[in-house]
């Protein structure tokens, strides 16, 4: 593995953790909810790098783009 | 209009919305050589009829698309799955009798790495694009009941 690949997993990994721990703690649900799909996706980009682009593929669609649109249905029912 | 969004994120919503519906049909279509397939593509076209939804609200796109449409999208993409089945009955169920027959799909296969020849592989194209067809239907009728449903609620709380 070269440097950079190795490199580039860590700083994955670091800001994929970051995302999630601000997930947790954001007051405002729809920055957690915008958080949490950073996290998503920053997970399809440690999968690509594992190459495992087929899961990659399907995280990012469905992790990113699906499960974010369904949570924010579900905020928009809250109020603030 | 209950749930329509900012003017910013309904002209970037027009501007990037066919650029994902084409993308998730070329992963569909490229099933077969590329990775991804049936299931990734219909996700991701699934995403753009989210995006239009978080959107513009259920609503305006009721008056486009009813579900009962997606519902028998999805219901003929599983009936084509299981008949494509049958194309091969001769030998075994899903035999790959389309293969090397010179008709849709159908070229003869190269040895070893191909380098993008789309009319290849016999059934298992012309199986992404079923399943392609069924999953973007069902997980568009997910996201359309889900946003009507949250919509209800929205409502009641107004009043």
């Amino acid at each position: 593995m070269s440097p950079l690949v190795s490199f580039a997993h860590i700083a994955v990994l670091v800001t994929l953790v970051i995302a999630a721990f601000l997930a947790v703690t954001l007051r405002d649900l729809m920055s957690s909810v915008i958080a949490l799909a950073a996290a998503s996706l920053l997970l399809a980009l440690e999968y690509y790098l594992l190459h495992a682009p087929d899961v990659a593929i399907a995280e990012a669609a469905i992790g990113a783009a699906l499960s974010t649109a369904i949570y924010i249905f579900a905020v928009r029912a809250t109020r603030r | 209009m209950i749930g329509e969004m900012s003017r910013i994120v309904r002209t970037m919503t027009n501007i990037i919305f066919g650029f994902i519906v084409v993308f998730g049909f070329y992963v569909i279509a490229h099933g077969h050589l590329s990775p991804g397939g049936g299931f990734q593509g219909g996700a991701i076209v699934a995403s753009a009829f989210a995006l239009l939804l978080v959107t513009y609200g259920t609503e305006v796109i009721q008056q486009y698309i009813a579900k009962d449409l997606l519902s028998v999208i999805e219901s003929t993409g599983l009936i084509l799955f299981g008949s494509f089945g049958f194309l091969g009955i001769s030998a075994t169920y899903f035999y790959n009798i389309v293969a090397n027959s010179g008709g849709l799909f159908g070229s003869p296969t190269v040895i070893g790495v191909n380098p993008g020849d789309l009319n290849t592989s016999g059934t298992i194209a012309l199986m992404n694009i079923a399943v392609g067809l069924e999953v973007l239907a069902a997980l568009g009728v997910i996201v359309l009941t889900m946003s009507a449903a949250a919509e209800i609620i929205q409502n009641k709380e107004k009043s």
